[in-house]
Protein backbone atom coordinates (compact mmCIF):
# COMPACT_ATOMS: atom_id res chain seq x y z
CA UNK A 1 0.00 0.00 0.00
CA UNK A 2 1.41 3.24 -1.04
CA UNK A 3 1.72 5.88 1.59
CA UNK A 4 1.11 9.40 0.38
CA UNK A 5 2.72 12.05 2.52
CA UNK A 6 0.63 15.20 2.31
CA UNK A 7 2.63 18.36 2.69
CA UNK A 8 0.67 20.61 5.02
CA UNK A 9 1.10 24.30 4.32
CA UNK A 10 3.50 25.96 6.72
CA UNK A 11 1.49 28.64 8.51
CA UNK A 12 2.99 31.76 9.98
CA UNK A 13 2.19 32.47 13.64
CA UNK A 14 -0.41 35.11 12.80
CA UNK A 15 -2.11 32.73 10.40
CA UNK A 16 -2.15 29.96 12.99
CA UNK A 17 -3.76 32.24 15.55
CA UNK A 18 -6.50 33.38 13.19
CA UNK A 19 -5.33 37.00 13.21
CA UNK A 20 -4.51 37.66 9.56
CA UNK A 21 -6.77 34.85 8.35
CA UNK A 22 -9.77 36.24 10.22
CA UNK A 23 -9.22 39.68 8.70
CA UNK A 24 -8.83 38.13 5.26
CA UNK A 25 -12.05 36.16 5.66
CA UNK A 26 -13.99 39.16 6.94
CA UNK A 27 -12.77 41.13 3.93
CA UNK A 28 -14.01 38.46 1.51
CA UNK A 29 -17.46 38.17 3.08
CA UNK A 30 -17.82 41.95 3.30
CA UNK A 31 -16.86 42.22 -0.36
CA UNK A 32 -19.59 39.76 -1.32
CA UNK A 33 -22.09 41.48 0.93
CA UNK A 34 -21.39 44.95 -0.51
CA UNK A 35 -21.49 43.66 -4.07
CA UNK A 36 -24.77 41.78 -3.64
CA UNK A 37 -26.39 44.56 -1.65
CA UNK A 38 -25.37 47.09 -4.26
CA UNK A 39 -26.89 44.95 -7.00
CA UNK A 40 -30.10 44.61 -5.00
CA UNK A 41 -30.33 48.33 -4.26
CA UNK A 42 -29.71 49.36 -7.86
CA UNK A 43 -32.33 46.87 -9.00
CA UNK A 44 -30.19 46.08 -12.04
CA UNK A 45 -28.19 42.93 -12.60
CA UNK A 46 -28.95 39.41 -11.46
CA UNK A 47 -28.61 38.04 -7.96
CA UNK A 48 -30.84 34.99 -8.01
CA UNK A 49 -33.84 34.04 -10.16
CA UNK A 50 -37.04 35.29 -8.50
CA UNK A 51 -38.88 32.01 -8.90
CA UNK A 52 -42.62 32.46 -9.29
CA UNK A 53 -42.18 35.55 -11.48
CA UNK A 54 -39.15 34.35 -13.40
CA UNK A 55 -38.99 30.75 -14.56
CA UNK A 56 -36.40 28.57 -16.18
CA UNK A 57 -38.95 26.84 -18.45
CA UNK A 58 -37.54 28.16 -21.73
CA UNK A 59 -34.10 26.79 -20.89
CA UNK A 60 -35.25 23.30 -19.85
CA UNK A 61 -33.18 20.73 -21.80
CA UNK A 62 -34.84 18.31 -24.21
CA UNK A 63 -34.09 15.36 -21.97
CA UNK A 64 -35.71 16.95 -18.92
CA UNK A 65 -37.73 14.43 -16.91
CA UNK A 66 -40.93 15.99 -15.57
CA UNK A 67 -44.37 14.55 -15.00
CA UNK A 68 -45.13 11.28 -16.89
CA UNK A 69 -48.10 11.53 -19.28
CA UNK A 70 -49.98 9.45 -21.86
CA UNK A 71 -50.15 10.48 -25.52
CA UNK A 72 -52.55 9.88 -28.40
CA UNK A 73 -51.42 9.36 -31.99
CA UNK A 74 -52.33 11.37 -35.09
CA UNK A 75 -55.66 9.49 -35.46
CA UNK A 76 -56.74 10.39 -31.97
CA UNK A 77 -56.24 6.79 -30.84
CA UNK A 78 -54.78 6.22 -27.43
CA UNK A 79 -51.45 4.54 -27.86
CA UNK A 80 -51.50 2.61 -24.61
CA UNK A 81 -52.48 -1.02 -25.13
CA UNK A 82 -52.58 -1.78 -21.43
CA UNK A 83 -49.69 -4.25 -21.42
CA UNK A 84 -48.87 -3.12 -17.84
CA UNK A 85 -45.09 -3.24 -18.36
CA UNK A 86 -44.78 0.27 -16.91
CA UNK A 87 -46.83 -0.80 -13.91
CA UNK A 88 -44.44 -3.68 -13.25
CA UNK A 89 -41.23 -1.75 -13.82
CA UNK A 90 -42.23 1.33 -11.80
CA UNK A 91 -39.80 1.32 -8.82
CA UNK A 92 -42.05 3.18 -6.37
CA UNK A 93 -45.20 1.45 -7.74
CA UNK A 94 -46.83 4.73 -8.61
CA UNK A 95 -48.73 3.39 -11.65
CA UNK A 96 -52.00 1.47 -11.43
CA UNK A 97 -53.66 0.23 -14.65
CA UNK A 98 -57.10 -1.33 -15.02
CA UNK A 99 -57.11 -3.02 -18.46
CA UNK A 100 -60.20 -3.43 -20.63
CA UNK A 101 -61.04 -5.23 -23.88
CA UNK A 102 -61.89 -3.05 -26.85
CA UNK A 103 -65.41 -3.96 -28.03
CA UNK A 104 -65.81 -5.51 -31.52
CA UNK A 105 -67.76 -2.60 -32.96
CA UNK A 106 -64.91 -0.19 -32.27
CA UNK A 107 -62.89 0.93 -35.34
CA UNK A 108 -59.67 0.00 -33.44
CA UNK A 109 -60.97 -3.39 -32.37
CA UNK A 110 -57.89 -5.13 -33.74
CA UNK A 111 -55.76 -3.42 -31.03
CA UNK A 112 -57.71 -5.66 -28.59
CA UNK A 113 -56.77 -3.94 -25.30
CA UNK A 114 -56.85 -0.47 -23.82
CA UNK A 115 -56.72 0.90 -20.29
CA UNK A 116 -60.06 1.52 -18.62
CA UNK A 117 -58.31 3.47 -15.93
CA UNK A 118 -54.70 4.62 -15.79
CA UNK A 119 -53.57 6.20 -12.53
CA UNK A 120 -50.19 7.68 -11.61
CA UNK A 121 -49.75 8.70 -7.99
CA UNK A 122 -47.61 11.83 -8.23
CA UNK A 123 -46.75 11.64 -4.53
CA UNK A 124 -44.99 8.34 -5.22
CA UNK A 125 -43.52 9.10 -8.64
CA UNK A 126 -39.74 9.60 -8.58
CA UNK A 127 -39.45 10.85 -12.20
CA UNK A 128 -37.00 8.06 -13.11
CA UNK A 129 -38.35 7.65 -16.65
CA UNK A 130 -38.36 3.85 -16.59
CA UNK A 131 -42.01 3.75 -17.71
CA UNK A 132 -41.06 5.75 -20.80
CA UNK A 133 -38.12 3.47 -21.51
CA UNK A 134 -40.02 0.23 -21.11
CA UNK A 135 -43.15 1.18 -23.08
CA UNK A 136 -43.32 -0.91 -26.31
CA UNK A 137 -45.98 1.33 -27.85
CA UNK A 138 -44.32 4.65 -27.02
CA UNK A 139 -47.44 5.74 -25.23
CA UNK A 140 -46.01 7.21 -22.05
CA UNK A 141 -43.56 10.12 -21.96
CA UNK A 142 -42.03 12.30 -19.32
CA UNK A 143 -43.03 15.90 -20.04
CA UNK A 144 -41.55 19.16 -18.80
CA UNK A 145 -44.20 19.85 -16.14
CA UNK A 146 -42.50 20.03 -12.74
CA UNK A 147 -44.67 22.22 -10.51
CA UNK A 148 -47.23 19.60 -9.55
CA UNK A 149 -49.18 20.39 -6.43
CA UNK A 150 -52.50 19.60 -4.85
CA UNK A 151 -54.36 20.21 -1.65
CA UNK A 152 -55.34 16.59 -0.96
CA UNK A 153 -53.68 13.24 -1.54
CA UNK A 154 -56.51 12.31 -3.91
CA UNK A 155 -55.89 15.35 -6.09
CA UNK A 156 -52.26 14.28 -6.48
CA UNK A 157 -53.31 11.08 -8.30
CA UNK A 158 -53.39 11.79 -12.03
CA UNK A 159 -56.17 9.83 -13.75
CA UNK A 160 -56.42 8.93 -17.43
CA UNK A 161 -58.15 12.17 -18.44
CA UNK A 162 -55.53 14.34 -16.74
CA UNK A 163 -52.68 12.23 -18.19
CA UNK A 164 -53.92 12.71 -21.76
CA UNK A 165 -54.40 16.41 -21.02
CA UNK A 166 -50.74 16.76 -20.05
CA UNK A 167 -49.51 14.41 -22.80
CA UNK A 168 -51.37 15.72 -25.82
CA UNK A 169 -50.80 14.31 -29.29
CA UNK A 170 -47.59 12.76 -30.64
CA UNK A 171 -47.46 12.20 -34.38
CA UNK A 172 -45.38 9.66 -36.24
CA UNK A 173 -43.13 7.05 -34.78
CA UNK A 174 -41.11 8.74 -32.12
CA UNK A 175 -37.50 7.70 -32.10
CA UNK A 176 -37.31 6.53 -28.55
CA UNK A 177 -33.66 5.58 -28.77
CA UNK A 178 -32.79 9.18 -29.40
CA UNK A 179 -29.74 9.67 -27.25
CA UNK A 180 -31.24 12.77 -25.66
CA UNK A 181 -34.38 10.92 -24.58
CA UNK B 1 -45.54 47.16 59.26
CA UNK B 2 -43.48 50.27 59.35
CA UNK B 3 -41.79 49.66 56.02
CA UNK B 4 -45.10 49.98 54.18
CA UNK B 5 -45.10 53.67 55.07
CA UNK B 6 -41.73 54.11 53.43
CA UNK B 7 -42.63 52.60 50.07
CA UNK B 8 -41.97 55.00 47.27
CA UNK B 9 -44.88 54.31 44.94
CA UNK B 10 -43.48 56.46 42.13
CA UNK B 11 -40.24 54.43 42.23
CA UNK B 12 -42.10 51.11 42.02
CA UNK B 13 -44.30 52.29 39.15
CA UNK B 14 -41.26 53.69 37.33
CA UNK B 15 -39.43 50.35 37.75
CA UNK B 16 -42.42 48.38 36.48
CA UNK B 17 -42.76 50.66 33.46
CA UNK B 18 -39.03 50.33 32.78
CA UNK B 19 -39.16 46.53 33.00
CA UNK B 20 -42.09 46.33 30.59
CA UNK B 21 -40.62 48.93 28.23
CA UNK B 22 -37.08 47.54 28.03
CA UNK B 23 -38.22 43.90 27.77
CA UNK B 24 -41.19 44.11 25.45
CA UNK B 25 -40.52 47.30 23.49
CA UNK B 26 -36.72 47.23 23.24
CA UNK B 27 -35.30 43.71 23.61
CA UNK B 28 -37.98 41.43 22.13
CA UNK B 29 -38.45 43.45 18.90
CA UNK B 30 -34.65 43.65 18.68
CA UNK B 31 -34.51 39.85 18.99
CA UNK B 32 -37.09 39.50 16.21
CA UNK B 33 -35.32 41.94 13.93
CA UNK B 34 -31.84 40.57 14.61
CA UNK B 35 -33.15 37.27 13.27
CA UNK B 36 -34.30 39.18 10.18
CA UNK B 37 -30.92 40.93 9.96
CA UNK B 38 -29.19 37.58 10.33
CA UNK B 39 -31.19 36.11 7.45
CA UNK B 40 -30.72 39.10 5.15
CA UNK B 41 -27.07 39.48 6.19
CA UNK B 42 -26.24 35.83 5.55
CA UNK B 43 -28.09 36.09 2.24
CA UNK B 44 -26.08 39.00 0.87
CA UNK B 45 -22.83 37.48 2.13
CA UNK B 46 -23.67 34.29 0.21
CA UNK B 47 -24.82 36.18 -2.93
CA UNK B 48 -28.52 35.55 -2.32
CA UNK B 49 -31.55 37.78 -1.75
CA UNK B 50 -33.02 36.45 1.51
CA UNK B 51 -36.57 36.90 2.78
CA UNK B 52 -37.85 39.88 0.79
CA UNK B 53 -41.54 39.15 0.27
CA UNK B 54 -43.41 38.99 3.56
CA UNK B 55 -45.32 42.24 3.74
CA UNK B 56 -48.91 43.38 3.91
CA UNK B 57 -50.98 40.59 2.29
CA UNK B 58 -53.25 42.77 0.16
CA UNK B 59 -54.24 39.78 -2.00
CA UNK B 60 -56.10 38.38 0.99
CA UNK B 61 -58.27 41.51 0.95
CA UNK B 62 -59.03 41.15 -2.72
CA UNK B 63 -56.37 43.45 -4.18
CA UNK B 64 -54.16 42.53 -7.12
CA UNK B 65 -50.74 42.88 -5.47
CA UNK B 66 -49.14 42.45 -2.06
CA UNK B 67 -47.01 45.18 -0.53
CA UNK B 68 -43.68 43.40 0.09
CA UNK B 69 -41.93 46.03 2.32
CA UNK B 70 -38.61 44.21 1.63
CA UNK B 71 -39.78 41.39 3.88
CA UNK B 72 -39.84 43.59 6.98
CA UNK B 73 -42.84 41.71 8.34
CA UNK B 74 -41.01 38.37 8.17
CA UNK B 75 -40.42 38.26 11.98
CA UNK B 76 -44.20 38.53 12.56
CA UNK B 77 -44.81 35.65 10.17
CA UNK B 78 -42.10 33.62 11.91
CA UNK B 79 -43.65 34.33 15.31
CA UNK B 80 -47.11 33.39 14.05
CA UNK B 81 -45.71 30.17 12.63
CA UNK B 82 -44.12 29.27 15.97
CA UNK B 83 -47.40 29.96 17.78
CA UNK B 84 -49.50 27.85 15.42
CA UNK B 85 -47.15 24.87 15.14
CA UNK B 86 -47.90 21.68 16.99
CA UNK B 87 -46.14 21.61 20.34
CA UNK B 88 -44.90 18.06 20.28
CA UNK B 89 -43.51 16.39 23.40
CA UNK B 90 -41.81 13.08 22.58
CA UNK B 91 -42.76 10.08 24.68
CA UNK B 92 -39.26 9.22 25.84
CA UNK B 93 -38.33 12.54 27.45
CA UNK B 94 -38.20 13.52 31.09
CA UNK B 95 -41.25 15.78 30.98
CA UNK B 96 -40.54 18.15 33.89
CA UNK B 97 -37.00 19.08 32.87
CA UNK B 98 -37.97 19.02 29.21
CA UNK B 99 -40.47 21.81 29.90
CA UNK B 100 -38.15 23.65 32.28
CA UNK B 101 -35.15 23.83 29.92
CA UNK B 102 -36.42 26.42 27.35
CA UNK B 103 -37.56 28.69 30.19
CA UNK B 104 -34.14 28.44 31.83
CA UNK B 105 -32.53 29.59 28.59
CA UNK B 106 -34.80 32.56 27.92
CA UNK B 107 -35.30 33.95 31.43
CA UNK B 108 -31.62 34.51 32.43
CA UNK B 109 -31.01 36.23 29.11
CA UNK B 110 -33.80 38.71 29.87
CA UNK B 111 -32.87 39.02 33.58
CA UNK B 112 -29.40 40.26 32.77
CA UNK B 113 -30.97 43.25 31.03
CA UNK B 114 -31.79 44.64 34.50
CA UNK B 115 -28.38 46.20 35.12
CA UNK B 116 -27.58 47.47 31.62
CA UNK B 117 -27.88 51.27 31.43
CA UNK B 118 -29.89 51.85 28.25
CA UNK B 119 -29.52 55.62 28.54
CA UNK B 120 -28.50 58.37 30.90
CA UNK B 121 -31.73 59.70 32.42
CA UNK B 122 -35.27 60.46 31.43
CA UNK B 123 -36.46 63.96 32.34
CA UNK B 124 -40.05 64.09 33.58
CA UNK B 125 -40.39 67.87 33.23
CA UNK B 126 -42.71 67.42 30.26
CA UNK B 127 -45.35 65.93 32.58
CA UNK B 128 -45.51 69.29 34.37
CA UNK B 129 -45.80 71.07 31.06
CA UNK B 130 -48.60 68.83 29.84
CA UNK B 131 -50.56 69.15 33.08
CA UNK B 132 -50.79 72.91 32.46
CA UNK B 133 -52.50 72.43 29.06
CA UNK B 134 -56.11 73.67 28.96
CA UNK B 135 -58.04 70.47 28.41
CA UNK B 136 -55.74 68.34 30.57
CA UNK B 137 -56.15 70.83 33.43
CA UNK B 138 -59.92 70.79 32.91
CA UNK B 139 -59.98 66.99 32.94
CA UNK B 140 -57.80 66.61 36.05
CA UNK B 141 -59.84 69.28 37.88
CA UNK B 142 -62.99 67.36 36.94
CA UNK B 143 -61.64 64.09 38.37
CA UNK B 144 -60.07 65.96 41.27
CA UNK B 145 -56.42 64.86 41.02
CA UNK B 146 -53.17 66.68 40.47
CA UNK B 147 -50.63 65.12 38.14
CA UNK B 148 -47.50 67.11 38.83
CA UNK B 149 -45.82 66.71 42.15
CA UNK B 150 -42.53 65.84 43.73
CA UNK B 151 -41.98 62.88 41.37
CA UNK B 152 -41.87 65.00 38.23
CA UNK B 153 -38.93 66.98 39.65
CA UNK B 154 -36.56 63.97 39.69
CA UNK B 155 -35.43 62.47 36.37
CA UNK B 156 -35.73 58.68 36.04
CA UNK B 157 -32.54 56.71 35.41
CA UNK B 158 -32.73 54.62 32.24
CA UNK B 159 -31.59 51.44 33.96
CA UNK B 160 -33.94 48.97 35.61
CA UNK B 161 -31.81 48.22 38.68
CA UNK B 162 -29.08 50.72 39.49
CA UNK B 163 -27.10 48.35 41.70
CA UNK B 164 -23.41 48.38 42.67
CA UNK B 165 -22.58 44.84 41.43
CA UNK B 166 -23.41 45.25 37.73
CA UNK B 167 -21.00 42.93 35.88
CA UNK B 168 -20.97 40.39 38.74
CA UNK B 169 -24.76 40.16 38.58
CA UNK B 170 -24.65 39.73 34.80
CA UNK B 171 -22.11 36.90 34.99
CA UNK B 172 -23.97 35.19 37.84
CA UNK B 173 -27.26 35.19 35.95
CA UNK B 174 -25.83 34.60 32.47
CA UNK B 175 -24.05 31.44 33.60
CA UNK B 176 -27.43 30.08 34.72
CA UNK B 177 -28.50 29.87 31.09
CA UNK B 178 -26.12 26.93 30.59
CA UNK B 179 -28.42 24.92 32.87
CA UNK B 180 -31.16 25.37 30.29
CA UNK B 181 -28.97 23.85 27.60
CA UNK B 182 -27.64 21.05 29.79
CA UNK B 183 -31.13 20.16 31.02
CA UNK B 184 -32.45 20.21 27.47
CA UNK B 185 -29.70 17.85 26.39
CA UNK B 186 -30.16 15.53 29.32
CA UNK B 187 -33.97 15.44 29.51
CA UNK B 188 -34.34 14.80 25.77
CA UNK B 189 -33.07 11.27 26.46
CA UNK B 190 -31.43 10.90 23.08
CA UNK B 191 -27.75 10.82 22.20
CA UNK B 192 -27.28 13.93 20.05
CA UNK B 193 -28.93 16.40 22.43
CA UNK B 194 -26.98 14.73 25.24
CA UNK B 195 -23.67 15.31 23.45
CA UNK B 196 -24.72 18.91 22.82
CA UNK B 197 -25.48 19.43 26.49
CA UNK B 198 -22.16 17.95 27.59
CA UNK B 199 -20.25 20.11 25.11
CA UNK B 200 -22.14 23.17 26.25
CA UNK B 201 -21.26 22.67 29.92
CA UNK B 202 -17.56 22.13 29.29
CA UNK B 203 -17.44 25.05 26.89
CA UNK B 204 -19.14 27.34 29.41
CA UNK B 205 -16.74 26.38 32.20
CA UNK B 206 -13.68 27.11 30.08
CA UNK B 207 -14.96 30.44 28.80
CA UNK B 208 -16.66 31.77 31.93
CA UNK B 209 -13.25 31.95 33.65
CA UNK B 210 -11.56 34.03 30.98
CA UNK B 211 -14.74 36.10 30.61
CA UNK B 212 -14.67 36.99 34.29
CA UNK B 213 -10.90 37.52 34.49
CA UNK B 214 -10.79 39.64 31.34
CA UNK B 215 -12.85 42.48 32.80
CA UNK B 216 -10.89 42.71 36.06
CA UNK B 217 -8.41 45.18 34.43
CA UNK B 218 -11.40 47.25 33.33
CA UNK B 219 -12.83 47.28 36.84
CA UNK B 220 -9.39 48.17 38.23
CA UNK B 221 -9.35 51.24 36.02
CA UNK B 222 -12.88 52.33 36.91
CA UNK B 223 -12.70 51.30 40.56
CA UNK B 224 -16.46 50.79 40.45
CA UNK B 225 -18.88 47.97 39.66
CA UNK B 226 -21.92 50.13 39.02
CA UNK B 227 -22.53 50.04 35.27
CA UNK B 228 -24.30 53.40 35.10
CA UNK B 229 -21.40 55.06 36.98
CA UNK B 230 -18.99 53.34 34.57
CA UNK B 231 -20.92 54.83 31.64
CA UNK B 232 -20.98 58.27 33.28
CA UNK B 233 -17.25 58.14 33.90
CA UNK B 234 -16.59 57.30 30.25
CA UNK B 235 -18.95 60.06 29.14
CA UNK B 236 -16.92 62.62 31.09
CA UNK B 237 -13.42 61.17 30.63
CA UNK B 238 -13.34 59.36 27.31
CA UNK B 239 -14.31 55.83 26.38
CA UNK B 240 -12.01 53.07 27.53
CA UNK B 241 -11.05 52.28 23.93
CA UNK B 242 -11.20 55.92 22.77
CA UNK B 243 -9.68 58.11 25.52
CA UNK B 244 -9.87 61.37 23.60
CA UNK B 245 -11.38 63.88 26.03
CA UNK B 246 -11.44 64.85 29.71
CA UNK B 247 -9.04 62.85 31.87
CA UNK B 248 -8.57 60.51 28.92
CA UNK B 249 -5.95 62.82 27.48
CA UNK B 250 -3.38 61.84 30.15
CA UNK B 251 -0.49 59.57 29.16
CA UNK B 252 -1.60 56.85 31.60
CA UNK B 253 -4.90 56.26 29.82
CA UNK B 254 -3.15 55.87 26.49
CA UNK B 255 -0.63 53.37 27.91
CA UNK B 256 -3.58 51.53 29.46
CA UNK B 257 -4.97 51.02 25.97
CA UNK B 258 -2.69 47.94 25.63
CA UNK B 259 -4.25 45.88 28.47
CA UNK B 260 -7.70 47.30 27.68
CA UNK B 261 -7.44 46.11 24.10
CA UNK B 262 -6.35 42.63 25.23
CA UNK B 263 -9.29 42.61 27.66
CA UNK B 264 -11.63 43.65 24.88
CA UNK B 265 -10.46 40.83 22.59
CA UNK B 266 -10.76 38.17 25.30
CA UNK B 267 -14.12 39.50 26.45
CA UNK B 268 -15.58 39.62 22.93
CA UNK B 269 -14.35 36.14 21.97
CA UNK B 270 -15.60 34.72 25.27
CA UNK B 271 -18.93 36.43 24.64
CA UNK B 272 -19.16 34.60 21.32
CA UNK B 273 -18.61 31.33 23.20
CA UNK B 274 -20.97 32.32 25.99
CA UNK B 275 -23.83 33.03 23.58
CA UNK B 276 -23.18 29.87 21.50
CA UNK B 277 -22.49 31.80 18.33
CA UNK B 278 -20.36 30.50 15.49
CA UNK B 279 -17.38 29.80 15.54
CA UNK B 280 -18.16 28.40 19.02
CA UNK B 281 -21.64 26.95 18.39
CA UNK B 282 -20.55 23.42 19.28
CA UNK B 283 -23.59 22.62 21.45
CA UNK B 284 -25.90 22.87 18.47
CA UNK B 285 -23.59 22.18 15.54
CA UNK B 286 -25.95 20.86 12.87
CA UNK B 287 -23.36 18.95 10.88
CA UNK B 288 -22.36 16.63 13.72
CA UNK B 289 -25.20 16.63 16.23
CA UNK B 290 -28.34 16.95 14.06
CA UNK B 291 -29.59 20.02 15.93
CA UNK B 292 -27.61 19.69 19.14
CA UNK B 293 -29.43 20.28 22.41
CA UNK B 294 -32.70 21.37 20.78
CA UNK B 295 -33.07 18.38 18.43
CA UNK B 296 -36.17 17.10 20.22
CA UNK B 297 -37.82 20.50 20.57
CA UNK B 298 -40.49 21.99 18.35
CA UNK B 299 -42.75 25.01 18.06
CA UNK B 300 -42.69 27.62 20.85
CA UNK B 301 -40.26 25.67 23.03
CA UNK B 302 -37.73 25.70 20.20
CA UNK B 303 -38.52 29.39 19.64
CA UNK B 304 -37.63 30.09 23.28
CA UNK B 305 -34.16 28.58 22.77
CA UNK B 306 -33.78 30.58 19.60
CA UNK B 307 -34.93 33.84 21.18
CA UNK B 308 -32.80 33.15 24.26
CA UNK B 309 -29.71 32.92 22.07
CA UNK B 310 -30.44 36.23 20.38
CA UNK B 311 -31.45 37.95 23.63
CA UNK B 312 -28.15 36.80 25.17
CA UNK B 313 -26.38 38.21 22.13
CA UNK B 314 -28.08 41.60 22.57
CA UNK B 315 -27.29 41.75 26.28
CA UNK B 316 -23.71 40.62 25.57
CA UNK B 317 -23.33 43.41 23.04
CA UNK B 318 -24.79 45.78 25.63
CA UNK B 319 -22.13 44.68 28.14
CA UNK B 320 -19.29 45.12 25.65
CA UNK B 321 -20.60 48.55 24.69
CA UNK B 322 -21.05 49.64 28.29
CA UNK B 323 -17.63 48.48 29.45
CA UNK B 324 -15.45 49.43 26.49
CA UNK B 325 -17.35 51.86 24.28
CA UNK B 326 -18.88 54.26 26.76
CA UNK B 327 -22.40 52.82 26.88
CA UNK B 328 -24.87 55.55 26.01
CA UNK B 329 -22.25 58.27 25.72
CA UNK B 330 -22.03 60.24 22.50
CA UNK B 331 -18.43 60.51 21.18
CA UNK B 332 -16.69 63.80 22.04
CA UNK B 333 -19.73 64.70 24.14
CA UNK B 334 -18.16 67.41 26.39
CA UNK B 335 -16.75 69.22 23.36
CA UNK B 336 -20.12 69.13 21.62
CA UNK B 337 -22.06 69.96 24.79
CA UNK B 338 -23.92 66.67 24.55
CA UNK B 339 -22.58 65.23 27.81
CA UNK B 340 -24.57 64.02 30.77
CA UNK B 341 -25.26 66.52 33.56
CA UNK B 342 -26.56 64.76 36.66
CA UNK B 343 -30.19 65.70 37.23
CA UNK B 344 -30.21 68.35 34.51
CA UNK B 345 -30.13 66.38 31.25
CA UNK B 346 -32.88 67.65 28.99
CA UNK B 347 -35.40 65.19 27.59
CA UNK B 348 -34.08 65.27 24.01
CA UNK B 349 -30.53 64.59 25.18
CA UNK B 350 -31.72 61.65 27.28
CA UNK B 351 -33.44 60.20 24.21
CA UNK B 352 -30.31 60.87 22.11
CA UNK B 353 -28.24 58.92 24.66
CA UNK B 354 -30.74 56.05 24.43
CA UNK B 355 -30.53 56.10 20.62
CA UNK B 356 -26.71 56.14 20.80
CA UNK B 357 -26.72 53.06 23.00
CA UNK B 358 -29.09 51.20 20.68
CA UNK B 359 -27.00 52.21 17.64
CA UNK B 360 -23.82 50.85 19.27
CA UNK B 361 -25.57 47.60 20.21
CA UNK B 362 -26.87 47.20 16.64
CA UNK B 363 -23.34 47.72 15.32
CA UNK B 364 -22.14 44.89 17.56
CA UNK B 365 -24.98 42.59 16.51
CA UNK B 366 -24.00 43.18 12.89
CA UNK B 367 -20.42 42.24 13.84
CA UNK B 368 -21.73 39.02 15.44
CA UNK B 369 -23.62 38.22 12.22
CA UNK B 370 -20.66 39.11 10.02
CA UNK B 371 -18.30 36.84 11.98
CA UNK B 372 -20.84 34.00 12.02
CA UNK B 373 -21.00 33.85 8.23
CA UNK B 374 -17.23 34.19 7.86
CA UNK B 375 -15.64 31.68 10.21
CA UNK B 376 -16.16 27.91 10.12
CA UNK B 377 -16.82 26.10 13.39
CA UNK B 378 -13.81 25.35 15.61
CA UNK B 379 -12.81 21.79 16.28
CA UNK B 380 -13.64 20.80 19.83
CA UNK B 381 -10.09 20.35 21.10
CA UNK B 382 -9.03 23.63 19.47
CA UNK B 383 -11.77 25.38 21.37
CA UNK B 384 -10.72 23.86 24.69
CA UNK B 385 -7.07 24.67 24.01
CA UNK B 386 -7.91 28.28 23.17
CA UNK B 387 -9.96 28.67 26.33
CA UNK B 388 -7.69 26.97 28.85
CA UNK B 389 -4.19 27.43 27.44
CA UNK B 390 -4.41 30.86 25.83
CA UNK B 391 -7.20 33.08 27.13
CA UNK B 392 -6.98 32.00 30.76
CA UNK B 393 -3.25 32.74 31.01
CA UNK B 394 -3.52 35.86 28.89
CA UNK B 395 -6.27 37.25 31.12
CA UNK B 396 -4.21 36.57 34.26
CA UNK B 397 -1.10 38.20 32.77
CA UNK B 398 -3.24 41.11 31.67
CA UNK B 399 -4.36 41.78 35.24
CA UNK B 400 -0.72 41.97 36.41
CA UNK B 401 0.20 44.20 33.46
CA UNK B 402 -2.67 46.56 34.28
CA UNK B 403 -1.64 46.66 37.94
CA UNK B 404 1.92 47.61 36.99
CA UNK B 405 0.75 50.32 34.59
CA UNK B 406 -1.68 51.70 37.18
CA UNK B 407 1.21 51.82 39.67
CA UNK B 408 3.34 53.88 37.28
CA UNK B 409 0.53 56.14 36.08
CA UNK B 410 -1.99 56.57 38.91
CA UNK B 411 -5.31 57.83 37.51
Amino acid sequence: MATIVVQRPKLKWHERWFISTLIKGLKITMGHAIHTWGTLLRGKGEVTMQYPEEKWDASLPEHYRGAPALVTDEHGRERCVSCQLCEFICPPRAITITPEEIPNNDPWAKVEKRPREFKIDMIRCIYCGMCEEVCPEQAIFLRKDYAISGETRASMVHDKKRLYEIGGVRTGLVNKWNELK
Amino acid sequence: MDFLNNINLAFIIASAVKIVFFTFVVILPMVAYSVYAERRGSAIIQDRVGPNRTGIPMTLLGFKKDIPLSGLLQPMADGLKFLLKEDFTPDHVNKFYYWLAPVLTMVPALLTAAVIPFGSEFDLGWVDAISKWGWVKWLTDLVGITISGDWTQHPVKMVIADIGVGPLYTFAIASLSVYGIVLAGWSSNSKFPFLGGVRSSSQMISYEISLGLSIIPVLMIFGDLNLSKIAQFQDANGWLLLPAWGKGLTLGRWVLLIPVFISFIIFTVSMFAETNRTPFDLPECETELVGGYHTEYSSMKFALFFMGEYAAMIIGSGMIVTLFFGGWSIPFAPALGLDYKAGATPLWLGLAHFATFIAKVIAFILLFIWVRWTLPRFRYDHLMKLGWLVFFELALANIILTAIILMCFPL
